[in-house]
Parts: C-alpha cells; sequence; structure tokens
C-alpha cells in the first residue's frame, strides 16, 4: 500500500497524536482515536483500524477488539449524515417512545441500524438517554430533542 | 423553613455555567483559601468526618475510599470522575454539568488536592453533548484563570484534568469497567480485589467518584462537617451497619408525573414528597402503580410503599437494591408490569458484557422468556424460572464479577414477588390452553445484539 492511499489525512493523525500527552500509555488514546476517526470518515472500516493500531503502536487485533465491545462504530459503510437515536428505555418507553421508533422505521422504510438509502438518516435506538426527564426523548447529532410526539418529528425530519 | 438548595443554587443564575458568573458567586474562593490554609490531610480529615457516601449508586463512604490510597506509594494517584450516568432514569449528573460546570471542576480539584492525584479524567458519556461543550468550556477558562494546570495559585499543587468520551455502554459506568475503557481495551469490569485504591488506571492507585459525590466536597470543604451532618437522615441507633444518609441530594423525577425534573432535598424525603411535592402529582389524575425508586437497577416499589424514605437505608426496608442514583421512574396505574419488566430485561441483556456466565445467560435467557410471554406463550412456570434466575445472579448471591447483574435481577425479583396477580392474569388471559404447561416451551429467539 501505498502512502497516498492512507485513510486517516495527516492532519487527523495530528488529532490523534495530540492526545498523547494525556495518558501514559498510547493505548489509552484508542477510544479517542475511534472518535476522531468515526467523526471525519462516518465509520471506521477495517484498514482505519490498522492505521489507528499503527500509530498507537498496537496490534490491529487490539484495536478492533476495543472497537467491537461498543456496538457504536460502524465498519461496512458510512452512516448517514445524521445520526437519530431514539430512547427505548423504561421513562421513555411509558410514554410511548416505542411508537415513535417503529413509525421512524415505518417512515424511512429502514430497521434500527440502517441508514437511509440517499444517506440522508441513520436510524438507532438508544438505552437510556439520560433524559428521561424530557421523554421521550431523541438524540438527533449533537441536539437532544425533548417531549417528542409523531408531529414533532414530521417537523424535525423536514430539517434534516 | 424551606430547604435552601446547595447543589443547584446556581441553576437559575443566567449564564450559570460561565466562569464570570461562578466567581461572581463566591466561587473558587473555598479552593484559594484551602490551598493557602488547609493540607491535604485537613480536606481527608473533613470529608471523612462529614460521612459523606457516594452518590453513584453504592453509597460508600467517600472518606473512607480515600484513606485506602497507599500513604507512601511513589505516584501516581490518578483521579477518575464518573460521568457515565447511563442508569435508567437517571438525569442528575446532566444536569449539574450542563448548568453548574465551574462547581463540579473546584469539587475535582479540592478532591484531587485530598488525595494527591495530579491527573484526573473525566469518564463522559459519548450521549451528553452539550455536558461536552459546557464541560470542556470550563475546563479550557479553569486552565486560562490558573485553577489547572501547574502550580495552582502559585501553591505546590498541579493537576491536569482531561475529558474522555465514552461510547454508548452502560457498564463504563462501573468503576473498573470505566478503568478498562479508559485505558483504550474493552470496557470488561475487573475482578477485585485489588481495588482500585491500591491499583487501578494504569496500575496505579486510584480513586473513582461521581460528579455529585466531587460537588458535595467542594461544599463541605467550605461549610464544614457539621453543616453536612445537620442535613439528612442520622445514623439509626439499632442498627450498627447504618452510619446514616447525610447531606444535600439531586432527586430525578420522570415518567407518568406532572412536572418531571431534578430536584435538590436533604436526603431522606419520602418517595411520596418527591411525587406530589416536587412532581406535582401523578399525571392525568391517575394513581401510581410502580416506582423504580432510585435507577432501574434499584428494582421496583408497589403504591403501598411510597412513604419510603429516599436515603440509604430506606428501600432496602421495603426490598429495594437500595438507594442507586435517587432517580425515580413513576409507572401509573395503566401501565403493565409485563412491558415494565420486558423492557427492564430487554436492556440488561443488551449492556450486560458477556464475562460472566450467570449475567451473560441469565439476562439473555429472562428476556427471552419475557418475549415469549408477552407474545402470548407464557406459562405459570415461568414466573418460577424468571425468580430462581434472579435469586442466583449478581454479586450479592457472589456470581459474578460486577453489580450489573444484580441491578439485572433487582426488577425480576421485586416486580414478580410484588405484582405476581397481575403476571398470572396476564399469562392466563394471553394463553388461554398453555398456562399450565409444566414441559420447557421453546424461547423467542431474540438474541440480543
Ligand atoms: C453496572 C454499573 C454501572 C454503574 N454506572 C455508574 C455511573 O454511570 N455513574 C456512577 O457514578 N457510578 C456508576 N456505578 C457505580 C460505580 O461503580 C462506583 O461505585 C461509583 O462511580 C463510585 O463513585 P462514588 O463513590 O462517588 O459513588 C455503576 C456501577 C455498576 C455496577
Ligand atoms: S456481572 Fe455482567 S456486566 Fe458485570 S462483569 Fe459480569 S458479565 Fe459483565
Ligand atoms: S429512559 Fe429515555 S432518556 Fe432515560
Amino acid at each position: 500500500m501505498s502512502p497516498t492511499e492512507s485513510l486517516l489525512t495527516d492532519d487527523l493523525r495530528a488529532a490523534v497524536r495530540a492526545h498523547f500527552p494525556r495518558y501514559p500509555t498510547k493505548q489509552a488514546v484508542t477510544l479517542p482515536a475511534l472518535h476522531l476517526v468515526n467523526e471525519r470518515l462516518g465509520y471506521v472500516p477495517p484498514q482505519a483500524v490498522e492505521e489507528i493500531a499503527e500509530l498507537l503502536d498496537l496490534a490491529p487485533a487490539q484495536v478492533q477488539d476495543t472497537l467491537s465491545f461498543y456496538g457504536f462504530f460502524k465498519q461496512d459503510k458510512p452512516q448517514g449524515k445524521t445520526r437519530m437515536w431514539i430512547c427505548r428505555s423504561i421513562a421513555c418507553a411509558a410514554c410511548e417512545s416505542e411508537e415513535l421508533l417503529k413509525y421512524l422505521c415505518e417512515k424511512l422504510g429502514i430497521e434500527p441500524g440502517e441508514t437511509t438509502a440517499d444517506g440522508r438518516i441513520t436510524l438507532e435506538f438508544a438505552e437510556c438517554l439520560g433524559a428521561c426527564d424530557h421523554a421521550p426523548a431523541i438524540l438527533v447529532g449533537e441536539t437532544l430533542h425533548k417531549n417528542m410526539t409523531k408531529a414533532k418529528i414530521e417537523e424535525l425530519l423536514k430539517t434534516l | 423553613m424551606p430547604y435552601e438548595p446547595v447543589l443547584l443554587a446556581n441553576i437559575n443564575k443566567k449564564d450559570s455555567h460561565t466562569l464570570a458568573v461562578y466567581e461572581a458567586g463566591g466561587g473558587y474562593r473555598t479552593l484559594k483559601s484551602a490551598l493557602k490554609d488547609k493540607s491535604p490531610g485537613d480536606i481527608l480529615e473533613v470529608v471523612k468526618s462529614s460521612n459523606l457516601r457516594g452518590r453513584g449508586g453504592a453509597g460508600f463512604p467517600t472518606g473512607l475510599k480515600w484513606s485506602f490510597l497507599p500513604e507512601k506509594h511513589p505516584g501516581p494517584v490518578y483521579f477518575c470522575v464518573n460521568a457515565d450516568e447511563s442508569e435508567p432514569g437517571t438525569i442528575v449528573n446532566r444536569v449539574q454539568m450542563e448548568a453548574d460546570p465551574h462547581q463540579i471542576l473546584e469539587g475535582i480539584m479540592l478532591s484531587c488536592y485530598a488525595t494527591r492525584a495530579a491527573t484526573a479524567y473525566i469518564y463522559l458519556r459519548y450521549e451528553y453533548p452539550l455536558c461536552l461543550k459546557r464541560m470542556q468550556a470550563a475546563i479550557d477558562e479553569a486552565y486560562a484563570a490558573g485553577y489547572l494546570g501547574k502550580n495552582i495559585l502559585k501553591s505546590a499543587f498541579s493537576l491536569d484534568l482531561f475529558i474522555h468520551r465514552g461510547a454508548a455502554a452502560y457498564v463504563c459506568g462501573e468503576e473498573t469497567g470505566l478503568i478498562e475503557s479508559l485505558e483504550g481495551k474493552r470496557a470488561w469490569p475487573r475482578i477485585k480485589p485489588p481495588f482500585p485504591a491500591v491499583e487501578g488506571l494504569f496500575r496505579k492507585p486510584t480513586v473513582v467518584n461521581n460528579i455529585e459525590t466531587v460537588a458535595c466536597v467542594k461544599h463541605i470543604v467550605e461549610r464544614g462537617a457539621a453543616w453536612f451532618r445537620s442535613i439528612g437522615t442520622p445514623a439509626d441507633p439499632k442498627d450498627p451497619r447504618d452510619p446514616g444518609s447525610y447531606g444535600p441530594k439531586l432527586y430525578g423525577l420522570s415518567g407518568h408525573v406532572n412536572r418531571p425534573g431534578c430536584y435538590e432535598a436533604p436526603l431522606g424525603i419520602t418517595v411520596r414528597e418527591l411525587i406530589e411535592e416536587h412532581g406535582r402529582g401523578v399525571w392525568k389524575g391517575r394513581k401510581a402503580k410502580a416506582v423504580v425508586p432510585g435507577g432501574l437497577s434499584t428494582g421496583v416499589m408497589t403504591a403501598a410503599e411510597l412513604d419510603t424514605k429516599l436515603d440509604f437505608s430506606g428501600p432496602l426496608k421495603v426490598g429495594c437494591l437500595g438507594l442507586g442514583t435517587a432517580c425515580a421512574i413513576v409507572l401509573d396505574e395503566t401501565y403493565s408490569m409485563v412491558d415494565f419488566l420486558h423492557n427492564s430485561c430487554r436492556f440488561f441483556a443488551h449492556e450486560s458484557c458477556g464475562q460472566c456466565t450467570p449475567c451473560r445467560e441469565g439476562t439473555s435467557w429472562s428476556l427471552m422468556m419475557l418475549e415469549r410471554i408477552k407474545a402470548g406463550r407464557g406459562r405459570l412456570k415461568d414466573l418460577e424460572l424468571l425468580l430462581e434466575i434472579g435469586d442466583t445472579i449478581g454479586i450479592i448471591p457472589g456470581t459474578t464479577i460486577c453489580g450489573l447483574a444484580d441491578g439485572a435481577a433487582w426488577p425480576i425479583k421485586n416486580a414478580i414477588r410484588k405484582f405476581r396477580g397481575e403476571f398470572e392474569e396476564y399469562i392466563k388471559r394471553t394463553n388461554p390452553e398453555g398456562y399450565m404447561e409444566t414441559e420447557p416451551v421453546e424461547a423467542m429467539a431474540t438474541v440480543p445484539k
């Protein structure tokens, strides 16, 4: 593989390296590196795992082991432009969040974990988002949407 | 006299999250005077004599935890602040971090000074982007103002503080799962001993404390141990194992109430007070059927148990796991306990890390049974099987590495023992042909991802 084929750009590598002084081991930079790569690429494909491992002086299997523990990181294809997390835990479920999740699945024609064909939205269920006081809660990218209803979801979808 | 909030005193101020507003309200004065006039040992002493117990769920005495750090260790000592807050129902750390990050930072600085930690990490759950923004901005302000970094306020004390983001896994809140995750590994909780105080993060002495715990430390150092002990439920003289439940406490309230939210009150208000006075009652004019007292792991209480005190010993008296996070979830009289238990089993099956067989198998089999019961193929005998699972998984019977399995067990034990009639009625109604069946029935194939 020639260096030009590298998935991690120089500034992405620099962003990962900037975390080294924070920890006494490079391995501790695994999660920050996975997050950085995931933010830039929308996923962490196997080649990125190898490149992260090289940066952190680890075996690719060590990075893959950590990555695969968290259901959070996708590997086969990038997530959609927006990732939507619909809470299904008890406080939200008691306020009918599961109906909202079902509604979104039907509306978008996808199952939780999947991305719409146009790459616009990745739908996910979440376990308790820590926003139970605003149940049912939906996290859209960096924004928390509170006390959601089907009508509010319709409005939201128009903006995504 | 109405109770004066301490932990939430600043949250209604405009721009409460900024350094300017925090300092205008007297912020960082406690740190300044402590670095000038108090030794780390002085802070340890006042925290010990305050009887502060950890707010993260287990209620372990904070001063005692700190005193387990080996005295002559060459170091470094690490301090981890647990901001993973993933226990269903739990919202209070989020409110604190969004509204008053500097109060938390001052608490962290004092705690690190007392424990001689020079590096601290805030393990922050991924799903809190606004907390990340506010905490990082506050940390940047604190560095610029000389409250963090080398030789803080020209003293000999130095501290670096970093935020470490999680990736949506509940078990990272367990203190040794947190440590493994911070080290860059899968968040498999460690077998204890050794406890983190002796061998924790990067194999060095480590303290793990909850956000609310360190915020309490700030007020204890400022106002003294006697002030802290003047609030809450005193130790029960008849129970030598009850060290009392002192201090202010943040309560969460969600579910079927008129006014869900985060409220501050002395430790020991009753569930009824929380629902009626703070939450303005159950919604839609209905009655409560069941209440989760302190995060899903703590189990569930009935409407007849609502006068239970929310302090460290109250929920135990009605067979719940404990106070947990003191974040209550209210379910009204129309909500099905079968749905409740299904939701609970699904959560724990999804979040079990899979290391211990009783937890991995117990949580996924209990979910498969609940799926089948919900689908109208339940047997009365399933209730016995579920109870057997509930009674045999967890660190309390001693079969697992961490407390996640106890959290899975308590909702099962409580829901079935306290609401048995409803489960039996559901099974008989939905499976009139087969509810007496005693032979094994095929499970539903919903193996959690
Ligand atoms: C499965 C599990 C999840 C936990 N999650 C959290 C959490 O999100 N936040 C927290 O502070 N403590 C959590 N705890 C408790 C921690 O292990 C630990 O006791 C606590 O952080 C210590 O802080 P404290 O003494 O200040 O309460 C969890 C425990 C278990 C078993
Ligand atoms: S009890 Fe469950 S979550 Fe805890 S270590 Fe064992 S398998 Fe993992
Ligand atoms: S249960 Fe949905 S945010 Fe907590």
